[in-house]
C-alpha cells in the first residue's frame, strides 16, 4: 500500500533555511566547546600562550592536588573552595532575587493592563544596558567616599566610612543587581498567567489576604520561580565582572580563575580543565532543575484546588 | 440521457495515508473516485477525519495523493505544482494576507497571471461587486467583520475565474443567522458564475439546500453520491441513513415468500421501498425514517411508548417494539391517545422501509 | 484578621507590595541615576559632587582612542546584527519544517550560548582562533558576537512567524505564486517587524558585551566597553562616567525604540 507521507506545506519553506544558521553554530559555538575539552586534555605551552600538543590528564590533577618542588602531591582544595564559593554565591544571588522579586512581579501583575506592559517594560530597561556599566555603579555607590558612606557619615550614624567595596558583600550587591530582571521576569509571566477568580473565590469562602497569597497565589507561580532560579543561578556561577570589580582579590569566583589562566597565569590546559568543569556543574544543575520542573508541573494545577478547600 | 460531457473535475482511485506521531498511519482517503459535473455545485459532506477535506486539497494541490489520478477537462492535475492549477481554494480560515488591503488581495491571484493593471483594477472592482463589497477594497481584513472577511476569500478566489472553486467549510465559522444568508449567497454565486464549486462540510443541512450532488464520506470513502433527495430517500447504507436525517435501523429476517418478519411478527410486503425488496430467507439491515413510523392508540396496543413529546405542532415518540426501541415522528393532529406509558399499535407507511448495508 | 471586603481591585492589592515594589524599581534605577550624575560632576574626585560640569564629556569626545574604540564597537556591532539577523531568519524558517529529532538538535546549538557562562563561551573562542590562526581583533570579536546574538534575533522573528495563520501561505500558492514569490511578498512582509525587533536586540547586545569582547580584542580591536573596563581597573577618572552614561543612553534609545515600534505593530 502507499507509503503514508509528512503533511506538505505549500510555501512554508523547508528545514534547509537553517542550514546556514546551524553551520555557523556549530563552527562558532560546538567547535570551541569541543576545543576547550581537547585543550582540557593537553599540557601546558612552553611560552604559556597556546598549548602543547601531548595528551596528559594533568590540568585535572591539577584541580585537586599541587605538586610541590619535589614532586610530592599534596592535596589542595583551593579550587574545590572557589567552586563551592562560586555555588554558594550563586544560590545566595539567586535566593536574594527571589525575595525582592516576588512582590514587584506580583505588584505588576495586578495593577490594570494598560500600565502592566509600560511597567514590565521599565523592568526590563536595565537587562539591556550594559551589564559593564551596571556593576562599575557599585564601585561608585560603595566607595569610601560614596554616596551610601557620605550620606551615613553626613547623617551621623557613622564616624569613618564602612569599608564596603572589596568584600564578599559587595560581589553579592553586584550580582543580585545584575540578575534581578531574570528573576522578576519569568514570576511576573507566571503571575499573569493566573486566574485570579482563584482569589476571589478564597476571599468569598473567607479566607485572609495572607491565607490566599500564601496557598493560592504562591503555588500558582511556582513555574516562573523555578524558571527564574535557573535564570538566575547558572549565568551568576559564570559570573565575571561583580567578583572582579566589586569584589577585589578576595572574593573569585571561577570565571575569575579561568580568566587568569588565558592572562596572567598562562596556563591554558588548566583553564580548559576548569571550564569543563563548570560545564559538568552547569548540566548538572539543569539536568536537577527539569527534574524539578517536571515533578512541580504534574503537582501544580492541583495544588491550587487543594487550597481551596 | 444528454451527450457524455467530459467532467469538469474527475477524481480516480486516488488514496492518500498520513504518518501518525505514534509511528502509525493513518488512511485519510482510501481508493477515492467522483465525477464532479461541469458547472454544479458538488458536497463532500460527512464527520470529521472521513477525508472530505483531504480529498479537497488534493484537488487544490495542497496535498500530493499517493496512488490515483485527478484529471480536470481531461488533463490531469494531479502531477501539477498547486501555483499552476486554474483551481482556487477558499479557506476555512479565510487566511487573507494581514499586511494587504482588501483590494491587494484580491489583486494578488491576478498579478501571478501577469495581467496589466488596468485590467486587474477593473477584474477587482467586478469582483468586489460580486460579493457586495462595493467601496471596502482600502480596509485592511482585520477592520473587517468575519462575514466580511469570507466575502474578500470568495472574492480572491473568484477574481481568477477558475475552472473549479474549491471551499473547505466556509460557513462553519459564521453565526446561524449569517449561515444561512451565505448559503443562499453561495448558491447564488454558483449559478450566476457557472463556475464548478466543491464544498467540504460536515453540516448536513448545508449539504442538502446547497447542493446539486452531495458525495458522502465516511472514513476515507465515498459510501453514496447523489443529488440531496435521492440521499436522503433512498440511502444505500446505514452510516448513510444515520448521518442524513434520522434514521430507524432494525434488524429483519426475511422469508422466502418476501414476508418480513420481526422480532415481533410479520411485517406486510407494500412497507418495503418499490426499489428495495425483501427476498430471501436472510437477517437484513434496514432503515425507517421516524415519520414514517406510524404509531395509532387504537388496535391491541401490543406495544408500550416508552416516551412521548409535543414539539412544535408534532409528537416525538420513542416506543418499545420487541427488543427494539423505534423514534416515532408524526403530527400532532393525528396522535391522539398517545402518551407517555400508553400503548399504541405501530405501522410503517408503504414504501417506507429500506435494506441498507451495515 | 478579617477577610477583605470590597470589589475587584482592592482585593487585588497585597499588603506592602506597592511599596516593595517601588523600593525595587529604585534599586534598579537608582545606581544608573549615580553614574548619570557623577558624569557631569565638575570635582576630580569621582564621588564627591562639586559643581555642574560638562568637561568631562568634552575629554572623552575628543580622545584619539576613545574614538577608535567607538568606531570598532559600532562596525562590529553593525556586522554582527546584519549577519545574526540572516542566519536567525533562516533559522526561524527552518525550525518550523524541522522534524522534532533535529528540532532539539538544532535549539540546543542556538540556546547554547546562553547556557553557557560567558567566560567559557570566550575562551573557548579564544582557543578556536588560535588553534586555526585566525587574527585577533575587530573581525574575531565580530564572528563571535554573530553567535551570541543569533539567539536574541531569533526569539521576536520566530514569534512573528509563528503568529502568523499557516494557511496564508497556502492561500498565495493556490492563487498562484511559486514559493520564490510567496518568501519575498508574503514571509519577507509579513516578518519585518520581527526582523526589525530581532535587528535591534542584537545590536545592542553586541554593543554592551564585554567578556568575548575582551579576549578577543587583540592589539587594535579593543571596543567600547574593553575600553570603559580598562579606565575602570586603572584608575577611576570622571571620564569613565561620562563614556558610561553615552553607552547608557543609546541602549536605553534603542531598547525603547524596539518597545515602540512592537506597540505599534498591534
Amino acid at each position: 500500500m502507499a507509503k503514508g507521507s509528512t503533511r506538505a506545506r505549500a510555501g512554508q519553506g523547508s528545514w534547509w533555511a537553517g542550514l546556514p544558521g546551524l553551520a555557523y553554530l556549530v563552527a562558532l559555538v560546538l567547535a570551541p566547546l569541543v576545543i576547550i575539552v581537547i585543550f582540557s586534555f593537553l599540557s601546558r605551552a612552553k611560552l604559556g600562550v597556546g598549548v602543547k600538543w601531548e595528551f596528559t590528564i594533568q590540568p585535572y590533577i591539577e584541580l585537586f592536588y599541587r605538586e610541590s618542588l619535589s614532586g610530592e602531591r599534596t592535596f589542595d582544595p583551593t579550587y574545590l573552595q572557589i567552586f563551592f564559593n562560586s555555588v554558594l554565591y550563586s544560590l545566595i544571588t539567586a535566593v536574594v532575587c527571589l525575595v525582592l522579586s516576588v512582590p514587584i512581579a506580583l505588584w505588576i501583575a495586578t495593577r490594570p493592563p494598560k500600565w502592566r506592559t509600560l511597567l514590565v517594560f521599565l523592568v526590563t530597561i536595565p537587562f539591556w544596558t550594559s551589564l559593564l556599566i551596571r556593576t562599575y555603579a557599585f564601585v561608585i555607590i560603595l566607595n569610601d567616599n560614596g554616596p551610601i558612606n557620605g550620606a551615613l557619615q553626613g547623617l551621623g550614624i557613622i564616624g569613618e566610612p564602612i569599608s564596603m567595596l572589596y568584600t564578599p558583600f559587595a560581589t553579592t550587591v553586584g550580582l543580585v543587581y545584575s540578575f534581578l530582571p531574570f528573576m522578576i521576569l519569568p514570576i511576573y509571566a507566571s503571575a499573569e498567567r493566573f486566574d485570579f477568580r482563584l482569589a476571589e473565590a478564597a476571599y468569598d469562602l473567607g479566607a485572609t489576604k495572607l491565607t490566599v497569597l500564601r496557598r493560592i497565589v504562591l503555588p500558582a507561580v511556582r513555574p516562573g520561580v523555578i524558571a527564574g532560579f535557573i535564570l538566575v543561578f547558572i549565568p551568576a556561577l559564570g559570573s565575571y565582572l561583580a567578583p572582579e570589580l566589586l569584589g577585589g582579590g578576595k572574593t573569585s569566583m571561577i570565571a575569575n580563575v579561568i580568566a587568569a589562566q588565558f592572562g596572567a597565569s598562562r596556563n591554558w590546559p588548566f583553564g580548559a580543565a576548569l571550564s569543563v568543569m563548570v560545564l559538568v556543574i552547569v548540566m548538572l544543575a539543569l539536568v536537577a532543575f527539569a527534574v524539578i520542573a517536571r515533578r512541580s508541573s504534574k503537582r501544580g494545577s492541583q495544588q491550587s484546588l487543594e487550597s481551596l478547600l | 440521457m444528454s451527450t457524455e460531457a467530459v467532467p469538469a473535475l474527475r477524481v480516480q482511485g486516488v488514496s492518500k495515508a498520513f504518518a501518525t506521531p505514534e509511528g502509525g498511519e493513518v488512511r485519510a482517503l482510501d481508493d477515492v473516485s467522483l465525477d464532479v459535473a461541469d458547472g454544479s455545485f458538488m458536497v463532500l459532506l460527512g464527520p470529521s477525519g472521513c477525508g472530505k477535506t483531504t480529498l479537497l486539497r488534493c484537488i487544490a494541490g495542497l496535498e500530493s495523493p499517493d496512488a490515483g489520478e485527478i484529471t480536470l477537462r481531461g488533463e490531469r492535475i494531479d502531477t501539477v505544482p498547486v501555483w499552476k492549477r486554474r483551481v482556487n481554494t477558499v479557506f476555512q480560515s479565510y487566511a487573507l494576507f494581514p499586511h494587504m488591503t482588501v483590494t491587494q488581495n484580491i489583486a494578488f491571484g491576478l498579478q501571478m497571471d501577469h495581467l496589466p493593471k488596468d485590467e486587474i483594477a477593473r477584474k477587482v472592482e467586478q469582483s468586489l461587486d460580486l460579493v457586495k463589497l462595493t467601496g471596502l477594497g482600502g480596509r485592511r481584513p482585520h477592520q473587517l467583520s468575519g462575514g466580511q472577511q469570507q466575502r474578500v476569500a470568495l472574492a480572491r478566489a473568484l477574481a481568477k475565474e477558475p475552472e473549479v472553486l474549491l471551499l473547505d467549510e466556509p460557513l462553519s465559522a459564521l453565526d446561524l443567522k449569517l449561515r444561512r444568508g451565505m448559503q443562499l449567497e453561495l448558491k447564488r454565486l454558483q449559478q450566476e458564475t457557472h463556475i464548478t464549486f466543491i464544498l467540504v462540510t460536515h453540516d448536513q443541512d448545508e449539504a442538502m439546500s446547497m447542493g446539486d450532488q452531495v458525495a458522502v464520506f465516511n472514513e476515507g470513502r465515498i459510501v453514496q453520491v447523489g443529488a440531496p433527495r435521492d440521499v436522503y430517500l433512498r440511502p444505500r447504507t446505514k452510516f448513510v441513513a444515520d448521518f442524513i436525517g434520522e434514521a430507524n435501523i432494525l434488524d429483519l429476517t426475511t422469508e422466502d415468500t418476501g414476508a418480513a418478519l420481526a422480532s415481533w411478527g410479520p411485517i406486510p410486503t407494500e412497507a418495503w421501498a418499490s426499489d428495495s425488496p425483501a427476498v430471501g430467507g436472510t437477517s437484513r439491515t434496514v432503515a425507517v425514517r421516524p415519520e414514517d413510523v406510524l404509531l395509532s392508540a387504537e388496535g391491541n396496543g401490543r406495544f408500550s411508548i416508552v416516551d412521548a413529546t409535543f414539539i412544535g405542532g408534532d409528537l416525538h415518540a420513542v416506543v418499545q417494539v420487541g427488543d427494539a426501541r423505534l423514534s416515532a415522528r408524526q403530527p400532532a393532529a393525528h396522535s391522539s391517545g398517545l402518551t407517555t406509558g400508553g400503548r399504541c399499535e405501530v405501522t410503517f407507511r408503504p414504501g417506507s422501509l429500506r435494506i441498507v448495508e451495515a | 484578621m478579617k477577610s477583605p471586603r470590597g470589589t475587584g481591585a482592592s482585593l487585588k492589592n497585597f499588603p506592602l507590595f506597592g511599596p516593595m515594589a517601588a523600593i525595587v524599581f529604585g534599586f534598579l534605577y537608582i545606581p544608573l541615576v549615580f553614574v548619570v550624575g557623577y558624569s557631569f560632576n565638575s570635582n576630580r574626585v569621582v564621588t564627591v559632587w562639586k559643581g555642574f560640569s560638562l568637561e568631562w564629556y568634552a575629554d572623552v569626545l575628543s580622545n584619539d582612542d576613545i574614538q577608535r574604540a567607538v568606531i570598532n564597537s559600532l562596525r562590529v556591532a553593525s556586522i554582527s546584527t546584519v549577519l545574526s539577523v540572516l542566519f536567525a531568519t533562516g533559522l526561524a524558517i527552518g525550525l518550523l519544517r524541522m522534524a522534532r529529532a533535529g528540532k532539539t538538535v538544532a535549539w540546543s546549538l542556538i540556546m547554547a550560548p546562553l547556557v553557557i557562562p560567558e567566560i567559557v563561551f570566550a575562551i573557548g573562542t579564544l582557543a578556536l582562533f588560535v588553534q586555526i590562526r585566525f587574527p585577533l581583533g575587530v573581525d574575531a570579536i565580530t564572528l563571535a558576537h554573530t553567535a551570541f546574538c543569533i539567539p536574541f534575533a531569533l526569539l521576536p522573528i520566530r514569534a512573528r512567524l509563528r503568529s502568523v495563520d499557516l494557511a496564508v501561505y497556502e492561500a498565495a500558492a493556490d492563487l498562484g505564486a511559486n514559493e520564490w514569490v510567496i518568501f519575498r511578498r508574503i514571509t519577507l512582509p509579513l516578518l519585518a517587524p520581527g526582523i526589525v525587533a530581532g535587528a535591534l536586540l542584537a545590536f545592542i547586545i553586541s554593543l554592551d558585551d564585554f567578556i568575548v569582547s575582551y579576549f578577543l580584542a587583540g592589539a587594535g580591536g579593543t571596543t567600547l566597553p574593553v575600553y570603559i573596563f580598562g579606565m575602570i581597573r586603572n584608575a577611576i577618572t570622571p571620564g569613565v562616567n561620562a563614556l558610561s552614561t553615552l553607552l547608557l543612553l543609546v541602549s536605553v534609545v534603542i531598547v525603547t525604540i524596539s518597545y515602540i515600534i512592537a506597540r505599534r505593530k498591534r
